[in-house]
Parts: structure tokens; C-alpha cells; sequence
């Protein structure tokens, strides 16, 4: 069925958009990355860790990680208004949930690890791209983790299930209209740490839709761990 | 004066098992570095099922039957019994606090100078911008506190720093200080060597300076070769 369909820029159903990964673009950073998928543009930077202020917010147990979301003022088309809205707060909330069950911060008492990501040019599944970043410029900076964390959305153009659609099929009004789905997992467990959606589905198609979700997980995966190794052999 | 350094960099140098012969290559964090019974999963790796699982990015290290995770970014962590080099960024009534580039600034007290400074005076031994080498005495939640008692250590005079990544500080170093007593050999220069990542260097000339800084980076930058020490006495005869 989903092979009839037709995609506005010919992909397959399973097919992701070109994905660009690249670790260490921010010399100042402890560590930091840039990921794309297609015209979706994303980098993350990570600091620390480092003393935390203010000490309210200090946990003397374990590291805190502290995420920060937002698009850059001319990633969109009509300029987006700098500075945090209800909308990045969202997202770097929701960040930081999908990173946190990845990430061990309990050598860093006190401490956090300041992760900021920008999107430099918006173009649906930003905050996927976002998470595929902030993962791997954790790992750049030499933290401690579980296993990285690999994010992208599926979604439903009328009553067909896609991977990682772009802003024009998000925006699909035909039929049963467009649904997004953001998930992240744990690159090799069964663990999903994000689950978002946006838009109306069958209880019995969710299924189908994480299933393909995490089948297409394990292509970000591999490009993730492609640029974290071509990073150290770069310099030669 | 620069010999008395080496102390302080054997003990923080490669250890003796990782010999250059061994196998080095690169992992992700997750990644499962090698299946089998056979083998114990050492520094930053860990065992699940029959499988060993790298905790880090970094260069996984196979050998004999341990495995061994190098890591080659992140930040500094303190440790007992590092030597650092800090910069003077304020003094208090007790003593002078020392930025050393890790997550809480170093704390040097009064009594730990080694010798005797007036209370109303102790700009005169130490004052804001200095940049010191001291040895990290403890380490607490709260903050970190120096030393200058010790061989070698004191306010570092002429000679400039630059920085390296923190993690690659023993590759610099060598075993037993090998690396780093290689170019101190070849260029006549004084180095002292930062865990903090900080180098100081000094030489008569600043080529030999140039030189040794040029060397030093060659090292951190080149961290997943092995036998780094003969590529580096190759490199010196190169330059001659």
C-alpha cells in the first residue's frame, strides 16, 4: 500500500532523507557535532561538566544535565523571534528526557553538563536532528554513557506510514490529513526514550509506525558512529 | 630545574602494560568492543552477556586478555597527587585561588607556600595573573586545595603555555616520562607538563621553543598511533 503512495521528493516509505554527520565543529566546546537530515540543519555543543549555578539546583548525588533548544532567527522563513519560546522550552525538556537514561553523571556530584543545540535551518524534525547532535557531542566530550541515542520521526501521510517526513508532507492536508511521531531509543536496547506525536492515528497503526521508526534508527546509528570514528582518523 | 619535574610525570605517564605493539582502534559509547569469555573488561568498559561493551568514546585497547579504554576527549578531572599549572585569578584573606581548568577553581591556603609569607604582603610572592605549577593536596566536594611543597613546583618565570586536550596528557608524558624527556633532549627546552592539560615551556631560543610546542602537539594530535616515541625522533631528525 505504502508503495503506491507517492512522495513528494520520490523517496521510498522506509528511505531517510541524506544524513550529514559531523563531530567536533566547535573547537571551544568539550565536545560538539552537527547532524542534517536533508535540509534539516542542527548543531549541538557540550559543556562540561562544570560547577552548577545556581546551587539551588545543585544535586549532591549525582551530575545534572541541562538541555537548551531553540531555532536560530533565520532557520525558518518568516524570521523566528529570538530567545526561548513555550515551544523550544518544550523540546529542551523533552531533550533532556531522551538523553538522560543514556548519559551517567553520577562521577560529577554537584555539577552539570550544559548541551545547547541550534537549529540552523528548520525543515521538520528538527528536534530529532537536535537529539542525533546532542548524542553525539556527549560522546565527543568523553562523558560517561550507556550507548548513544539515535531519534527519528515517522509519520502518516493520510493512511500511509513514512520515515522522517520533511516540511511538505507535515504539512499534508489530503485525506486523514498528516501525523508526526518523534521517537528516540538506545541504539542497541530495546529502550525507546522519546515518544511524541502530533496529529491523529489508529491505536492499532502505532505499531507499525514505531516498529518502522526504530527499523530506520539503525541507519542514523551507523552514520553516527561513522563520523565519531572518521573525527580521530581526520587527524592524521 | 627541569629535571625536577620528572618525578611528578611518572606516575602519571602510560602504565607499563600498554605497550605500543598493542591493538588500538576507536569506539562509540555502546559499541561492543569484543564477544567471548575470554577476556576482562578493564578501565571504562564494561561486561554484559558474553560480550564487552565500550563506556566511552575513545581508543579500546586490547591487551593480552584486558581490555582497556584510552580516552581521547573530555575534560579535566582532578585527582590527588596531580600536578597542575593554574593561574593566580584572586587572593583571599587565607590564601590565593587558582583557576585550573577544571569544574571547581583550586584553593592554595597560606601554609602551603614553602616558605614563609606575611599576611599584609602575599601579593609580593603571588599576584593576580601569575601562573604557578603546585600539586593537588585534596580533593573535596566543595573545592580543591594545592600544595607548592614539593619538588618542582612553584611560579613558573618566562616561557609561555598553551593547552592540549586534558585526556591526552600521558600520551605526552610516555612511560616513565619517556616522550617528554625525548624533547626536552632534543630542544634544550624546560617543559612541565599539566595533567590539566597546561604546558609550560621554556627554552633559550624561541625556535627551540616553537619546536618543542610543535612536538608536543604532534603527540596529542597523533594519539591513535602506536610507537609514537620512534615517530617523533624521526620527526627531529626531519626538522634539523
Amino acid at each position: 500500500m505504502s508503495k503506491e503512495f507517492k512522495r513528494p521528493d520520490g523517496r521510498k516509505h522506509n528511505e531517510l532523507r541524506k544524513i550529514t554527520a559531523k563531530v567536533g565543529v566547535i573547537p571551544n566546546a568539550d565536545g560538539s557535532a552537527l547532524f542534517a537530515f536533508g535540509d534539516t540543519v542542527a548543531i549541538a555543543a557540550v559543556y562540561g561538566p562544570r560547577q552548577l549555578h545556581p546551587q539551588h539546583m545543585q544535586n549532591p548525588a549525582k551530575g545534572i544535565l541541562r538541555c537548551t533548544y531553540d531555532l536560530l532567527s533565520f532557520s525558518v522563513y518568516d524570521r523566528k523571534k529570538p530567545g526561548p519560546s513555550r515551544r523550544s522550552m518544550e523540546i529542551s525538556k523533552v531533550t533532556e528526557w531522551a538523553l538522560e537514561p543514556a548519559i551517567d553523571l553520577s562521577e560529577f556530584p554537584n555539577q552539570v553538563v550544559d548541551v545547547q543545540i541550534y537549529i540552523l535551518q528548520a525543515d521538520a524534525g528538527t528536534r530529532t536532528a537536535g537529539i542525533n547532535a546532542a548524542s553525539m557531542a556527549l560522546a565527543q566530550a568523553g562523558l560517561p554513557m550507556k550507548d548513544l541515542v539515535v531519534s527519528v520521526a515517522v509519520g502518516k501521510n493520510d493512511k500511509h506510514i513514512l520515515a522522517d517526513l520533511n516540511k511538505e508532507e507535515e504539512d499534508y492536508e489530503e485525506g486523514e490529513g498528516a501525523t508526526d511521531f518523534a521517537i528516540a531509543k538506545l541504539a542497541n536496547y530495546d529502550e525507546l526514550t522519546l515518544m511524541q506525536m502530533d496529529g491523529k492515528i489508529q491505536p492499532k497503526r502505532v505499531n507499525e509506525a514505531v516498529r518502522l521508526g526504530i527499523e530506520v534508527c539503525k541507519e542514523v546509528y551507523e552514520a553516527q558512529k561513522k563520523a565519531l570514528k572518521d573525527c580521530v582518523m581526520e587527524e592524521k | 630545574m627541569s629535571e625536577e619535574f620528572n618525578g611528578a610525570h611518572e606516575a602519571y605517564g602510560e602504565s607499563e602494560d600498554s605497550s605500543d605493539s598493542a591493538k588500538r582502534f576507536v569506539v562509540v559509547p555502546g559499541e561492543t568492543i569484543i564477544e567471548g569469555e575470554d577476556y576482562l573488561p578493564g578501565e571504562g568498559t564494561k561486561r554484559v552477556g558474553n560480550k564487552i561493551i565500550a563506556g566511552k568514546y575513545g581508543l579500546a585497547e586490547i591487551a593480552g586478555r584486558v581490555i582497556k579504554l584510552i580516552p581521547i576527549f573530555g575534560a579535566f578531572v582532578p585527582r590527588r597527587n596531580n600536578v597542575v599549572i593554574g593561574r593566580v585569578t584572586d587572593i583571599t584573606f587565607s590564601g590565593w585561588l587558582i583557576d585550573i581548568d577544571s569544574s571547581t577553581s583550586g584553593f592554595l591556603p597560606i601554609e602551603e607556600s614553602p616558605r614563609f609569607v606575611n599576611r599584609n604582603e602575599m601579593d609580593q610572592y603571588l599576584k593576580i595573573g601569575d601562573v604557578i605549577s603546585a600539586k593537588i593536596w585534596s580533593v573535596k566536594p566543595k573545592g580543591i586545595d594545592l600544595t607548592l611543597k614539593g619538588k618542582g613546583l612553584g611560579r613558573l618565570e618566562e616561557g609561555f603555555i598553551f593547552r592540549i586536550i586534558p585526556s591526552r596528557v600521558p600520551r605526552v608524558i610516555g612511560r616513565e616520562g619517556s616522550m617528554v624527556n625525548l624533547i626536552k633532549e632534543k630542544t634544550g627546552c624546560n617543559i612541565t607538563v599539566g595533567q590539566n592539560g597546561w604546558i609550560w615551556i621554556k627554552g633559550a631560543s624561541i625556535d627551540s621553543e616553537i619546536k618543542a610546542r610543535k612536538a608536543v602537539e604532534m603527540v596529542s594530535e597523533k594519539v591513535h598511533l602506536g610507537g609514537l616515541t620512534d615517530k617523533v625522533e624521526a620527526w627531529f631528525m626531519e626538522e634539523k
